[in-house]
């Protein structure tokens, strides 16, 4: 298999969703996000002749995804007089006081870690749903993602629910498989 | 009675909430004596968990189809 070649047609069906996660993370929008996924496409699709094949495709568009962040963020702050610190205040009582000490970051805290990992996590999970058959990854990303009841689903895609809980079960165990050695570990 | 089928089944209703308080008796009676069950039981669990702390997003199909029309026509 050719893996350093460049698919454009198949990119939204194996990429969107991954892409889409790691944006999130760092935008914290989702319309933001699905904007900065369609930008990145387009810019992949225009410097297209530019690939080498040194890197996968996937971590070709990551790349550019991230200078897509870098400049949305450098875009928000480039008007004058907003290039600076900004702090919201969660309410009026935060606006008096010492809130530059209470915003200050807690050096014992361990939820930076967590969100680290659970972004890392998020990657992983999305790059095992896209390894499945399409139709489990269907069924199984609007069971447990979009979080829909099994009566909608069996009717948007005409299964009926004996079928939508094998095809669960083959997707649940397929990520459990693989998944299994680096985030199965107790 | 049920079996290891039947069990795996009420296993992923219970992953979203939608076995009944029986279909629940019967696992968890099942789960007893089941070795192969009670370790896929404790992996679907924790596969729920993973999934809910990783908080994950997806692009709806309309969107992607958008999203493909958009790179088609770029093409």
């Amino acid at each position: 298999m050719n893996e350093n070649k460049l698919n454009p047609d198949l990119w939204v069906d194996q990429y969107a969703d991954y892409l889409f996660n790691y944006a999130v993370a760092r935008v914290s929008d989702a319309e933001i996000a699905k904007d900065l996924v369609q930008e990145t496409f387009l810019a992949g699709l225009k410097s297209a002749k530019n690939f080498q094949g040194a890197a996968a495709e996937r971590t070709w568009l990551i790349a550019i995804l991230k200078r897509k962040v870098i400049d949305y963020y450098r875009k928000i702050n480039s008007k004058k007089g907003k290039a600076e610190v900004r702090i919201t205040y969660s309410n009026q009582s935060d606006s008096a006081g010492d809130w530059l000490e209470e915003n200050v970051a807690d050096p014992f805290s361990i939820l930076e870690n967590d969100e680290i990992e659970n972004e890392e996590l998020g990657l992983a999970i999305q790059e095992c749903i896209a390894k499945l058959p399409k139709k489990q990854s269907a069924v199984f990303v609007m069971k447990t993602i979009r979080g829909l009841g099994t009566e909608d689903i069996c009717n948007e895609l005409g299964i009926n629910p004996s079928n939508l809980w094998v095809m669960v079960h083959r997707a649940r165990t397929s990520l459990m498989g693989c998944l299994n050695e680096n985030w199965f570990k107790l | 009675m049920i079996n290891c089928e039947q069990a795996s089944t009420i296993c992923n209703k219970k992953q979203y909430k939608e076995a009944t308080l029986l279909e629940q008796f019967k696992l968890s009676l099942h789960l007893l004596f089941c070795k192969a069950c009670s370790s896929f039981s404790r992996k679907n669990k924790k596969l729920t968990i993973l999934c809910n702390k990783a908080n994950l997003h997806n692009l709806s199909e309309q969107e992607k189809v958008k999203m493909k029309e958009t790179i088609d026509h770029y093409i």
